[in-house]
């Protein structure tokens, strides 16, 4: 990668770890003056002008607050009050990716992509269907490659203004994941994205992706953020992801991260006629995690699902913020977000159904259902519709409560006891969205996490970097019939 | 024959505005405009004790340092907050003893809008206090209720009357610094009902309070106080009337309502301010800040709304359920129509354990206007048990106009539950087709799906109010539906 070189140049500065809380608006803004030269030697005239535009948009904004309506019960200060660094890019022959990390859904054949730090990491073997025009690629790479696509797409989505993170990612981002596929193609494998940080040091990373789907053809894409130690880090991405006409995406994301770091996904999903997504979030741990899904439904006759679950416990914090724009007339969208609340965690659910004018025989659900353990975890829902139009089926629910005693004694007076029948109930309650992942492989990896999760095993073992219970043998999840 | 549906439509939505007329009555007014000097002038015109100045002037100076709030969806040209009559009041000679004294052109004001002053309607059984522009000009059957020991009055007269409740009371459930608009009325609040139910005291009628605004370029500030001691139980009903006007006149109220133990306080509002032309024009801005505290075990306090005028409403009638086992109740019907804005909802603050709230609302939108709820139910850590039911729908009739739903929804225990429900569309095909097969018209049928639909919350209404509403409805929307 022709980057490297500049990137050293980039780690040094005020990166030095001799400011403290680095994180300030003004500090980013000098950063940004100092590298946006370097910035442009290999940057488009374009792509230049679109960061100095992003700068601008984060500069007049400025970090997120809780004033900020959407940010109201999600606080980014007691994140970003460290010392981090932009992470430069790694030298390619001292990764030992199967070192720092390996897959741990068992029998899961996929196309894996991993990004170390932000950055794309080559991997042996290529696409079997590049033959078809089917590319993955660094984001680097594309710019290189690619300029006409990343001319009509790359930054078309993701806003510059009204979402300041987002903007920041737009003005940093040196690289991320690009793929492509043609018109007609269905895409065989599975491609996985893993999304690593691994450092000494406390990171600050601006992962950007992009996936373009051409007409009628198909992708299963999953990506996955996992931590492999325990070091602080924020990472900020951000993905616009585009289906064309009768396109259809599967995608999961699984979270995984640990009690320290902080990821805030900002996803742009483009949608044009006839389109169909499935959008799956999955979030098992991790200290601050805050999903943007942004769904514009812009030509006829589209769909989407976006679903998710969430289990949290200790002191972390999951937001899920989901904008479905109902642009054009005839789409269909449903919502559905469960999740389970133990120890001092704390949820958000913020919901937002646009249907703007003349979008009429639009039909569009949000739900959002959670589960407290604990008194003092704690749970903000707002399902929020805005409708311009008048032949529309919209509705939406939002639930907040225990477990249900009437099923709870019908399960005691069964002999069941109280810890089991409260982990049937909780795992019932989960896998209604486990249920809908397609990929039986993932669906079975998820189904156990689940049911680890609900035990508490997880937030022992699998927050343990070392994952010395899951490198070799497969651990049975199953719940053991005999012993309830 | 058959009319076409769209111009059904039309005519439901275009019912004309019949309490628009005038009223000319010798007023005294204040200068235009705010400043210390007007708040002293409304307390020296009231004959205020010192506290209450004191009070007002706190409040103003708060307000001075606070901005209008901008996050409701509304949109609407800035409020020049000094161009407006912060005081009228029809001039009155003396005290008024008896109804013969009273201006005869206020009594045929509030007998062309319905409104009985007169004794002999005793037989309707409800105990009026008559507000025009703002000043209570005559409260009926005072007599009666004061026998047992109910005080019903104007709010300035209860500050000659029974000082120390007043200050016992009032700011205590909404701050003089609540909101902008709290603040406001805090400053140069003019009158308002005052009502103190003793200790187990079954109030025997419907208390009523008729808010009028009649003079031009006012800005109506009324204050109202409930109090239900342990044990009581009063009912009590707000109605509301303009005349057109091209300009836009502002509406700044505070309702305080309080609820000791085992206390039950109804309130129903019936809310037909002028809500400007066709064309958007003219109107009440109507900034209303109702909030009741279920300060003791077992009390209830139930809020009934039928909001139908307004060009803008801004409107969250709230209780704090402190008291174990407390109830609180919210029922709305807001109608919007042409280029009204309605952005309103509730907000139920559990605190006590055990403590039950219910929201219904029913948003229906026409023409151009937008309709919104906006609603929170926060359960805090004590409420143990606490239980919430939320369900608000919205019907739209036309494709140019908005539906909103803002619902927040905060739980900070694992024993209380929370419901929350919603939905949005028009009246639907098949039930129209349904009452055309069955013989009935399409204009009846709308009639008939939209009083159906409102019907959970018009049912709570005391009967004297719900024929009002229900006639109101479909004024509101005479002609709307396609």
């Amino acid at each position: 990668m022709d980057q490297v070189g500049s990137l050293n140049a980039l780690n040094t500065g005020i990166m030095d770890g001799t400011t403290t809380n680095y994180n300030t608006r003004e500090a980013l803004l000098k950063l940004f003056d100092e590298r946006i030269a370097g910035y442009a030697l290999n940057d488009s005239p374009e792509l230049t002008a679109m960061r100095r535009e992003a700068i601008a948009g984060f500069a007049s904004a400025g970090f997120p607050h809780t004033k900020m309506e959407k940010w109201r019960n999600t606080d980014l200060t007691r994140v970003l009050n460290h010392d981090f660094k932009f992470p430069e890019a790694p030298v390619m022959a001292e990764v030992d990716l199967e070192e720092i990390f390996r897959c741990e859904v068992p029998g899961f054949d996929t196309h894996m992509i991993a990004q170390l730090n932000g950055w794309f990491i080559e991997r042996g073997a290529g696409l079997s269907q590049a033959a078809q025009g089917v590319v993955v690629c660094s984001m680097a790479e594309a710019f290189e490659k690619y300029p006409d696509i990343i001319a009509s797409h790359y930054g078309k989505y993701a806003p510059v203004k009204e979402n300041s993170l987002s903007a920041l990612n737009t003005a940093f981002a040196q690289d991320g994941v690009f793929v492509f596929v043609p018109d007609n193609v269905e895409v065989n494998e599975i491609v996985q994205i893993v999304n690593l940080v691994h450092s000494a040091d406390p990171v600050f990373v601006q992962p950007r992706n992009l996936v373009i789907l051409g007409k009628n053809s198909s992708l299963r894409l999953v990506h996955c953020d996992d931590s492999v130690d325990d070091q602080v880090g924020f990472i900020n991405a951000v993905s616009e992801i585009v289906l064309s006409e009768n396109a259809r995406l599967d995608h999961y994301k699984l979270q995984n991260k640990n009690d320290r770091s902080a990821l805030v996904n900002n996803v742009f999903f483009h949608l044009e006629a006839g389109a169909n997504l499935s959008t799956n979030a999955i979030s098992l741990n991790g200290g601050l995690i805050r999903n943007e899904v942004y769904v514009r439904l812009n030509g006829r006759g589209s769909h989407a699902d976006i679903l998710g679950v969430y289990l949290m416990d200790r002191d972390q914090h999951i937001d899920n913020q989901v904008f479905v724009d109902h642009a054009v007339p005839d789409c269909t969208s449903n919502e559905l977000f469960k999740g389970i609340l133990d120890d001092q965690a704390s949820g958000v659910f913020n919901g937002h159904i646009l249907v703007r004018k003349d979008a009429q025989r639009t039909n569009a659900y949000q739900n959002n259902k959670n589960i407290l353990i604990s008194d003092k975890a704690v749970i903000d829902t707002k399902p929020f519709l805005e409708i311009y139009a008048d032949d529309v089926k919209c509705s939406h629910g939002a639930t907040v409560g225990q477990l249900d005693s009437e099923a709870m004694f019908y399960l005691r007076s069964r002999g069941i006891s109280a810890d089991n029948a409260r982990m049937l109930l909780m795992y019932a309650f989960a896998a209604e969205i486990v249920n809908k992942i397609s990929i039986p492989q993932l669906k079975q990896r998820i189904d156990d996490l689940v049911k680890k999760r609900l035990r508490g095993e997880l937030s022992i073992c699998d927050q343990c970097v070392l994952h010395c219970n899951s490198r070799e043998q497969k651990v049975s999840f199953e719940i053991d019939m005999s012993k309830i | 024959m058959e009319k076409d549906p769209n111009n059904i439509l039309d005519e439901v939505t275009q019912g004309e505005y019949k309490y628009g007329f005038y009223t000319d009555i010798e007023m005294e007014t204040a200068p235009r405009g705010l400043s210390e000097d007007t708040i002293r002038f409304i307390s020296a015109k009231k004959n205020e004790p010192e506290w209450l100045l004191e009070f007002r002037l706190n409040a103003y100076r708060k307000w001075l340092g606070m901005t209008e709030p901008t996050w409701a969806h509304l949109h609407h040209p800035p409020i020049n907050y000094q161009d407006i009559i912060y005081y009228a009041a029809p001039k009155k000679k003396k005290e008024l003893a008896s109804l013969d004294e009273v201006d005869p052109e206020l009594i045929e004001t509030f007998n062309k809008l319905g409104i009985s002053l007169e004794e002999q309607k005793r037989l309707t059984g409800v105990a009026v206090d008559a507000v025009i522009d703002s000043v209570s000009v005559k409260t009926t059957f005072s007599e009666t209720l004061e026998k047992q020991g109910i005080i019903f009055c104007s709010f300035s007269e209860a500050v000659q009357k029974v000082p120390e409740l007043v200050k016992q009371y009032m700011g205590t459930v909404v701050p003089s610094d609540d909101n902008y608009f709290a603040a406001l009325n805090s400053a140069v609040f003019s009158d308002g009902s005052f009502c103190y139910i003793p200790k187990g005291v079954r109030c025997p009628i419907e208390l009523s309070t008729y808010f009028r605004i009649n003079a031009a370029n006012t800005g109506q500030f009324e204050r109202t106080l409930i109090i239900g001691d342990e044990g009581s139980y009063v009912s009590y009903m707000e109605g509301c009337t303009a005349p057109m006007r091209d300009e836009n006149q502002l509406h700044a109220a505070i309702v305080e309502i309080i609820a000791l133990k085992d206390a039950e306080v109804k309130y129903s509002t019936v809310q037909n301010w002028y809500p400007g032309n066709k064309q958007g024009e003219g109107g009440i801005y109507n900034f209303v800040t109702k909030r009741g505290i279920c300060k003791g075990n077992n009390s209830k306090i139930s809020w009934t709304q039928v909001e139908t005028g307004s060009a803008i409403t801004w409107k969250y009638p709230s209780v704090v359920l402190m008291g174990d086992h407390s109830v609180g109740e919210f029922y709305s019907v807001a109608v919007t129509n042409n280029y009204q804005q309605a952005d309103t909802g509730s907000k139920m603050i559990h605190l006590g354990k055990n403590t039950k709230s219910t929201i219904i609302s029913k948003g229906i939108s026409a023409g151009y206007s937008n309709n919104s709820y906006r609603g929170l139910v926060k359960m805090t850590k004590r409420a143990e048990n606490a239980r919430n039911f939320s369900q608000c729908d919205s019907l739209l009739l036309g494709d140019r106009c908005g539906a909103h739903t803002f619902p927040y929804i905060k739980t900070e225990n694992k024993t209380s539950i929370v419901e929350h429900e919603a939905t949005t569309s028009k009246i639907s095909d098949d039930q129209l087709f349904y009452c055309n097969q069955r013989g009935i018209g399409t204009e009846s049928a709308i009639g008939l799906i939209v009083n159906g639909y409102a019907r959970e919350v018009l049912k709570q209404l005391p009967m004297e109010f719900a024929v009002e509403a229900q006639k109101l409805l479909s004024i509101s929307l005479e002609g709307s539906v396609g």
